[in-house]
């Protein structure tokens, strides 16, 4: 094949949803063996745009070219028998499934599960991907999930590995892992599209990069000539204000304790706690690190009061709070945003002020004699939007009605607005743009520097090194003890993140 | 026959429709959907089956009619779940509901019509083993095709690529339509077939179990199978337990009447919903890990495009 010819050449895109220009006359032009940077805010356009070169969506303009002739994926069967492989960001696996039966499903000439165990073998040994054929995904860390996502696409023997944020649930350690398998797919001369946000890496590994903004390809650059701050700049097309936060080390009184929590798991799925101790300090914002999945949603479960625990296992303010139902933690000065925004944190259906209601009914002040009094009720709604820049439309919208990053300031911001001396959050920025980041992060610091205890379980390690004043990482239930973050480093952390003992 | 004959005879017998019917909605939950309407497809397939067979002469002719409106309901059913995406609770008891409406109409003009049934057949030599021969060799044809549609779909379900893809798109139909799958089709088919395995088990009532039409015939059979598939764990040999417990206990419970234990009747009649449900529950909690049912059941999919 002629090297100078681009292996897939996206010309005058456009897609549009409802009134939405989702892409807008994107070009795009992937070399063979190279790995290309697919670089933008979350709706930026970049999950439209591979969607549609991978057959899910179609363009309403524009056109395609692979290997030069016009190519019109009509669905991903066609893009696969056509060279072009893609691993999805929310996997797209089968949890009660097995290994061997994903990967069978995911090829159109093989038959069973039975039948793709040998070839399955051969292409984890080529590319040091270790799988175990039979097991079933559930039972597998998010890390080997996406072993078997890659294995799967590159048995198909693809030209072009499409990669949506593959490393936002990687240990560190994992990531590299990753790297080295990338560099064995350039060396044969097969090209990856590489969707991320983590500027520092893309910089790392990809020598072209198109960034999207709004629907529209707004730059081309080789990223290695960039800084990730320049980078920063062409995505969100502006400065994103940098965060200010000192880091606070004072032995400040503890607001909330948790001392040898130990609690079995709820279901076949979940993890049992064992043995989890914390303390975070009055001003301070201590982080939880940890893959998804390590018992992190059962510790926010069992701090929040979703699930009880023996009395003296949770403190707040020195008092035995592990009976107490959430109400009760509330009105001690807790607060507690969940991981999912749309159906934990708020209810899909409920109107903004509603949902102000459901989590602040105990504590703001919203009932009176058993009536709800609606003129308070909206005046927090409206101090929690102006204080967080809450884009939402109309003057009292659904909370599925705002996009991910507005709701996300809603949910901080509501908590936020009653000054908590406690906050407990999980996931504060995922899937959030930068600018919404931003403001959530600093509201979190400023909360922490009034006084209050922060409490911050993440899976965004480069996040929680920037805000948190010390570190815990969660593994298997357990939980190691927190280091100062002055202390600590990536690869410190990633090793506990993988399991290391501390 | 021997006493213990003539009780054995009877359980296969009045096991024989719950393990079609079962069987029939365990691959439609297998591919994610939830069709809660089994009762009005069988009763349908009853009515519409010894209504062909009075009016044609012919039983199998019967048995095959009974089998295309089993299908023709299941059709309504989709329509509604697949095509509009609506409820599928909602819709399957609207189609439970309207079955039972719809064999009432059918079924009136062949009311008190008596009919031969469709006779048991006897395989040579071996049913003349004693005891085993008169229980396994002579039957009629419905108890063997529901011992090989067990074996059939267990065989589908676990060693071939459809039975795979079907599976699939149970567990995860975002993923499997990501992977190119045609999920609806794919429910379309598994629902077809479940509203044909209702039909036929519809059928047997009413042209073998008690050969004449009375409404509410089924009474309760296709809730039962329902009962049956959740309890078995979505596994269709675990069904054909929970089948067979089901008919025995039944079966057992009228012998026990006649033999005068003292319990009233219509606590004997309730028993075998209790204990065949507490069986199989007992069974489900002992196996523990990977028990739940597919990840994608009762949930619309709407393809975006």
């Amino acid at each position: 094949m002629d090297a100078t010819q681009p292996l897939l050449l996206a010309e005058g895109i456009t897609k549009r949803f409802g009134a939405l220009a989702a892409n807008d006359h994107v070009d795009l032009r992937v070399m063979p063996g190279e790995i290309h940077a697919l670089l933008g805010e979350n709706g930026a356009g970049k999950s439209t745009l591979v969607k549609i070169i991978y057959g899910l969506l179609r363009a309403d303009a524009g056109r395609l070219l692979w290997q030069g002739r016009a190519f019109a994926a009509e669905s991903p069967r066609a893009a696969r028998r056509a060279g072009i492989g893609m691993v999805f960001q929310h996997f797209s696996l089968f949890d009660a499934l097995t290994v061997a039966e994903n990967v069978a499903l995911s090829l159109d000439d093989a038959g069973t599960a039975k039948d793709v165990a040998g070839r399955l073998g051969d292409v984890s040994r080529a590319y040091g991907l270790p799988l175990e054929p039979a097991r079933e995904v559930w039972r597998l860390s998010v890390g080997e999930r996406q072993r078997v996502e890659i294995v799967r696409c590159l048995m198909q023997d693809p030209r072009l590995l499409i990669l949506d944020e593959p490393t936002s649930v990687l240990t560190p350690q994992e990531c590299e892992g990753l790297f080295e398998t990338l560099a064995r797919i350039r060396a044969e001369g097969r090209a990856v599209l590489y969707i991320s946000h983590k500027l520092e890496e893309v910089r790392r590994i990809c020598e072209a990069a198109t960034i999207l903004r709004g629907g529209r390809v707004v730059e081309r650059c080789d990223p290695r000539q960039e800084t990730a701050g320049s980078l920063a700049r062409m995505m969100v097309g502006g400065d994103v204000p940098a965060l200010r936060h000192d880091h606070m080390l004072a032995e400040t009184p503890v607001r909330l304790a948790v001392s040898a929590l130990s609690l079995p798991a709820s279901d076949a799925h979940g993890i049992a706690l064992r043995d989890v101790s914390l303390a975070v300090r009055q001003g301070e914002i201590l982080g939880i690190a940890g893959v998804a999945g390590n018992g992190q949603d059962e510790l926010f479960a069992a701090i929040s009061g979703e699930v009880l625990s023996p009395s003296v296992a949770v403190a707040i303010d020195g008092v035995a709070m592990g009976q107490a139902d959430i109400n009760e933690r509330r009105r001690k000065g807790a607060a507690f945003v969940p991981e999912e925004r749309l159906g934990h944190a708020a209810a899909p259906r409920l109107r903004l002020t509603e949902n102000a209601l459901l989590s602040g009914h105990a504590t703001n002040g919203f009932v009176a004699q058993g009536m709800v009094d609606r003129g308070r009720l909206r005046s927090f709604v409206d101090g929690v939007v102006r204080a967080f820049d809450v884009r939402k439309g109309p003057a009292d919208p659904e909370a599925r009605a705002l996009s991910g990053g507005n709701l996300q300031k809603f949910v901080v911001g509501r908590e936020i607005a009653r000054k908590p001396g406690l906050l407990v959050v999980a996931q504060p920025t995922w899937g959030v743009d930068a600018g919404a980041a931003a403001i959530i992060r600093q509201a979190l610091a400023d909360l922490a520097e009034q006084g209050s205890a922060v409490l911050v379980i993440s899976q965004d390690l480069d996040e929680l090194l920037e805000i948190a004043d010390r570190i815990a990482v969660m593994f298997v239930g357990r939980l190691s003890p927190a280091v100062p973050v002055t202390e600590a480093s990536r690869e410190s952390l990633g090793l506990l993140m993988g399991g290391a003992e501390s | 026959m021997t006493l213990l004959e003539a009780i054995i005879l009877t359980v296969i017998t009045a096991s024989t429709p719950l393990l079609i019917a079962a069987i029939g909605e365990l691959v439609v939950e297998r591919a994610g959907v939830l069709n809660l309407g089994v009762e009005g497809m069988m009763i349908i397939g009853a009515a519409a089956g010894i209504a062909a067979a009075i009016t044609t002469g012919n039983s199998w002719f019967g048995v095959l009619v009974a089998i295309l409106a089993g299908m023709a309901l299941s059709l309504v059913f989709a329509a509604l779940v697949l095509g509009l995406a609506a409820n599928q609770v909602a819709a399957g008891l609207a189609l439970a509901i309207l079955g039972l409406g719809l064999s009432g109409v059918i079924g009136a003009p062949f009311v008190g019509v008596q009919r031969e049934g469709i006779g048991k057949i006897e395989i040579p030599v071996l049913s003349d083993i004693p005891f085993i021969g008169e229980i396994l060799f002579h039957q009629d044809l419905f108890v063997y095709a529901s011992v090989a549609l067990t074996a059939g779909v267990w065989w589908f379900l676990t060693r071939t690529r459809a039975g795979l893809v079907l599976r699939a798109c149970g567990e995860n139909h975002a993923a499997a339509h990501a992977l190119g799958y045609r999920v609806l089709r794919i429910r379309l088919l598994a629902i077809l077939f479940g509203g044909g395995c209702a039909g036929l088990a519809g059928a047997y009532l009413s042209l073998v179990y008690t050969p004449f039409w009375t409404s509410g015939m089924t009474s309760g059979r296709g809730w039962i199978a329902l009962a049956i598939v959740v309890f078995a764990s979505w596994l269709p040999w675990r069904a054909a337990v929970g089948a067979y417990l089901f008919g025995g206990l039944t079966i057992l419970q009228l012998h026990a009447q006649s033999a005068g234990v003292p319990l009233p009747s219509q606590v004997m009649a309730a028993l075998p919903y209790l204990l065949t449900i507490i069986v199989l529950v007992v069974i489900m909690r002992a196996r523990r890990g990977g028990a739940a049912g597919p990840a994608c059941l009762g949930t619309p999919f709407v393809p975006d495009r």
